[in-house]
């Protein structure tokens, strides 16, 4: 198989997309990290390591993610020395996986990438109640109107945060970029693999399942957890806040569309032609150009 | 993917809830309704020790190979989980399938050591299973126990249904195949016990009585019935290199104490050092050979991704192609895998081996004197000599290591007060010989830590015989240790640790006690004795009252001398090494006189007549 080797001379920088579901959501991060270190070596990816007397891989995730919540769109970066195609990445990494872990992607960056880390913006949510709990009423637009009361109708959504020292007020708002609501049995252009979502979607008997969907802000700097939002929502209706009865899942980490993902000046320059290139496009076609782009866009399969 | 045990709203409230999810890289996947046999393995302490432990994993791989069994894993669950299983009424579970344990055919627990046995009653107790196996019915599980501890299984013979005795590699077939063949004719417990006691080191405790004098020793130990054998041989693996070993061991999601591939060198050791059990219940000496470790360690680094292996063996250098091993793993330190190698000996080869693996600056040598002054080191065929010590030390010292622990032991048979003092000498000479070396060369100042256990004689070693001291003395001995240390001169250099003596004197009467010491060991579960081995979670004043309540005397069992011809509750073991040698060994010990280690004179140990290892290795 064509192997792209740069041994010794150079490093590819690889972004890989995985989910996460099943009894894996009880893994935190720090372990998932020693997790994909082990696998790493046992897919055989000829990941690159760090000098000095302990090497160590070079590899860095996009957003941690808490224990309890399921995702089918985690990031983090490698350094290679040399790979297979993408395809055949993917392949040789889901041999070694456990049941609850799925490779998706495996591209590669250009080689001025940013990290993942240093690019995560924003992120979505789909937040459903766990079987044997009723927390968001039974049908579509019961949750609708409520969360138009609280989303749409509320110029500002003030919560106190307590944090260790004290208590601080923040508006919640600003870093909610859209909340609205779907019904599981009808998850028309939201991209779910999670399989446990869609044997929530194929059961039978029951006509609506609805489902709370977010686009928070996420990030270093400013960051905002959905279990935050759903209880400042479940508050504001005077519902029950019990965080075990939801699910958090995670559907995508994105960066700003606005923010040039690569370093080096020439690099910058090249990208922000290509983003002119694309916002023309989409000029043309009648759309909008979008906000953020998903962390994966920026990462070019290996054929 | 399986239904969990738990719910999500208990495994969110409790710590670490991967400990009881299972999933782990390399389970084994069986559907239960495919195999005859189910076996549940049981490790009594948390998950991440539990992980740990090689015995279990070769197990393991071993049971599961066989179509017909499909073996499970169980460990202790923490005391959160315990609290909210007990008050719900869940039954605890296997991590493979989540199933209940008392579902399973067997449930067998490995015996590490003494501190663990609430944890065993915890286990059953949590399974809802009965804990004495007399009250047990045909609807529960066949309770085995194995391990070192089974040595002298009496404390716990109430608790188990059979014993197996010795290494596990070689009978369990025999095991398997009797209990199909018990349950195909539809026979019952009973009779699957009475057939299992004429396996080779199938030890059932029910089917054996103990009679005892007034004075409290026993009398006689007898089989109850006439095809029942009188003595049980330990079960031994002569050959280990054609013999199983896991080449895809388990990797637990969470950081285990042992976060690393675990390569078995050897099995027993040829030192013969007199306190030692494990130096004489595995005799004879048997290595693995060197072709076979190198693709083990091959195979279990790519099936597992761990970057560390390590090296395991009562005595790694005295395993006799240790430097072609370490070359070919330091050939794939290049691919980030790091060596860890406990039990070196401290020489020139093992310093320059050590030079290589790891970082000088930051690791410390170590050497277990055992004993300060080298009258006591004979005493206990301890054959590391001060000059020893002080050449390692002094090698290592110009190789840039200043780092340097010292392991002793407290209460040795014929201890004087000028032996306890010889410990902190001892390190103070080590230090000396650190500070000879021209300051500009030095790196800054060295450390040398002490540290001392308290000596528990245990069953089939020369010591087995020996008196212990109450709790005060054992404390009192670490005083005069620290009280030395602090008037040597580099003093500032040293650093001395000691712990409590209170589960000494525990590990004592369950180490050598018989069948009467049981009932404290209940009574102590039921007041809520668990995790002994865990500062955190012991509690002495609950064992004493067990005691108390129970009329058992711990003095009986510890400080009491025991004579020669004294029937011992172990004595119906054949370990291989014969009761005259262990006589003899306890004549010399007291004599002072050192025995020659098994490569350079044979002491006539008994462990001959299994043909095999060390003993036959110069007949080819």
């Amino acid at each position: 198989m064509a192997r792209l080797d740069f041994k010794g001379v150079y490093v590819l920088n690889i972004r890989i997309k995985f989910q996460k579901y099943g009894v894996m959501k009880f893994i935190g991060h720090l372990d998932m990290m020693r997790y994909f270190q082990k696998a790493i070596r046992r897919a055989a990816i000829d990941i690159a390591y760090s000098e000095g007397y302990s090497p160590h891989q070079i590899m860095s995730f996009a957003a941690p993610l808490g224990v309890g919540v399921t995702s089918d769109g985690e990031y983090f970066d490698i350094e290679v020395h040399s790979s297979l195609c993408s395809q055949a990445s993917i392949e040789a990494m889901n041999q070694v996986m456990v049941e609850g872990i799925s490779i998706l992607e495996y591209k590669r960056l250009p080689d001025t990438a940013k990290t993942a880390m240093s690019l995560v913006a924003a992120a979505d949510y789909l937040i459903y109640v766990k079987p044997g709990y009723h927390l968001f009423g039974k049908t579509v637009s019961e949750l609708k109107a409520k969360v138009e009361e609280f989303y749409q109708c509320q110029s500002q959504i003030m919560i106190t945060k307590q944090t260790k020292k004290r208590q601080i007020e923040m508006d919640l708002k600003p870093l909610i970029y859209e909340m609205k609501v779907l019904n599981l049995k009808d998850l028309n252009g939201i991209n779910v693999s999670n399989p446990e979502l869609l044997a929530m979607g194929t059961e039978n008997g029951i006509e609506e399942i609805p489902a709370l969907f977010l686009k928070a802000c996420t990030g270093s700097t400013d960051n905002v957890k959905p279990e935050l939002i759903l209880e400042a929502f479940c508050r504001f209706h005077n519902l029950p806040y019990d965080c075990l009865g939801f699910q958090i899942h995670r559907l995508e980490v994105y960066a700003k569309s606005k923010e040039v993902p690569v370093k080096g000046e020439k690099e910058r320059s090249d990208y922000q032609r290509y983003l002119d290139k694309e916002k023309k496009r989409y000029q043309r076609e009648g759309k909008t150009f979008p906000e953020f782009i998903a962390l994966g866009m920026l990462g070019k399969d290996i054929i | 993917m399986n239904k969990l045990a738990l719910s999500d709203e208990i495994l969110m409230s409790i710590d670490k809830p991967a400990r009881y999810i299972g999933n782990e890289v390399n389970m084994v996947r069986k559907d239960p309704k495919d195999v005859a046999i189910r076996f549940a393995m049981c490790f009594p302490d948390v998950y991440e020790i539990g992980m740990s432990h090689l015995g279990i994993q070769i197990l393991y791989d071993m049971f599961n190979q066989r179509d017909d069994v499909y073996c499970e894993r169980v460990y202790s669950p923490w005391s959160d989980l315990h609290k909210i299983i007990k008050e719900q009424n869940i039954p605890l579970f296997t991590l493979e399938t989540q199933s209940p344990v008392k579902d399973m055919d067997f449930l067998g627990i490995t015996i590490q050591y003494e501190m663990c046995y609430t944890n065993i009653l915890q286990i059953l107790d949590l399974s809802q299973i009965p804990l004495q196996s007399a009250q047990r019915t045909e609807e529960d599980p066949i309770v085995i126990g194995g391990g070192p501890c089974t040595y002298n299984p009496e404390p716990l013979a109430d608790f188990f249904d059979l014993f197996y005795i010795g290494e596990g590699e070689t009978q369990y077939s025999s095991l398997f195949e009797t209990y199909k063949n018990v349950r195909q004719q539809g026979g019952a417990r009973e009779d699957f016990l009475r057939a299992a006691s004429k396996i080779p080191g199938i030890y059932v405790p029910s089917l054996y009585e103990v009679s005892y004098w007034e004075d409290g020793r026993i009398q006689a130990f007898t089989p109850k019935y006439s095809d029942v054998p009188a003595t049980v041989q330990k079960e031994i693996q002569i050959d280990l290199t054609q013999s199983v070993y896991p080449r895809k061991p388990l990797v637990p999601f969470i950081k285990a104490t042992q976060d690393r591939v675990v390569l078995e060198l050897q099995r027993g050791c040829i030192r013969g050092c007199r306190f030692c059990q494990a130096g004489m219940i595995y005799r004879p000496t048997r290595e693995r050979d060197v072709e076979m470790l190198k693709e083990c360690a091959r195979d279990m680094l790519q099936n597992t991704g761990h970057e560390e292996i390590s090296l395991s063996s009562l005595s790694s250098s005295d395993y006799s192609q240790l430097p072609e091993l370490i070359n070919d793993l330091i050939d794939s330190k290049e691919k980030g895998v790091n060596i860890s190698l406990p039990s070196l000996r401290i020489d020139a080869f093992s310093l320059d081996v050590m030079s290589k693996v790891q970082d000088v600056r930051k690791s410390s040598l170590t050497f277990a004197p055992e004993a300060g002054s080298q009258r006591l080191r004979n005493v206990i065929n301890k054959g590391l000599t001060e000059e020893v010590i002080l050449n390692g030390a002094g090698l290592a010292f110009e190789g840039g290591w200043q780092k340097v622990k010292l392991y002793y032991m407290l209460g040795l048979p014929t201890e004087t007060e000028e032996d306890m003092r010889e410990i902190p000498r001892l390190a103070d000479k080590i230090a000396r010989r650190y500070y000879e070396i021209p300051k500009e060369e030095r790196n800054g100042k060295c450390q040398i830590t002490i540290s001392t256990s308290f000596f528990v004689p245990k069953p089939f070693t020369p010591f087995q015989w020996a008196s212990m001291c109450p709790k005060e003395e054992y404390l009192s001995k670490a005083r005069v240790v620290n009280e030395e240390m602090k008037a040597q001169l580099n003093r500032k250099s040293l650093k001395y640790n000691w712990h409590e003596a209170d589960v000494t004197v525990l590990e004592g009467v369950f180490a050598r006690g018989d069948r009467r010491v049981g009932q404290v060991l209940l009574k102590a579960y039921e007041k809520g004795c668990i995790f002994d081995a865990w500062t955190e979670s012991f509690d002495n004043q609950k064992w004493m009252e067990a005691f108390q309540e129970c009329g058992v005397s711990i003095a009986f069992y510890n400080l009491r001398k025991r004579e020669l011809d004294e029937v011992l509750p172990w004595d119906f073991i054949d370990c291989g090494v014969s009761k005259t040698f262990l006589k003899r060994e306890w004549q010399r010990a007291l004599q002072e006189q050192t025995t020659q280690n098994c490569r350079m004179q044979c002491s006539g140990c008994g462990a001959a007549g299994f043909q095999g290892g060390v003993c036959v290795e110069h007949q080819n």
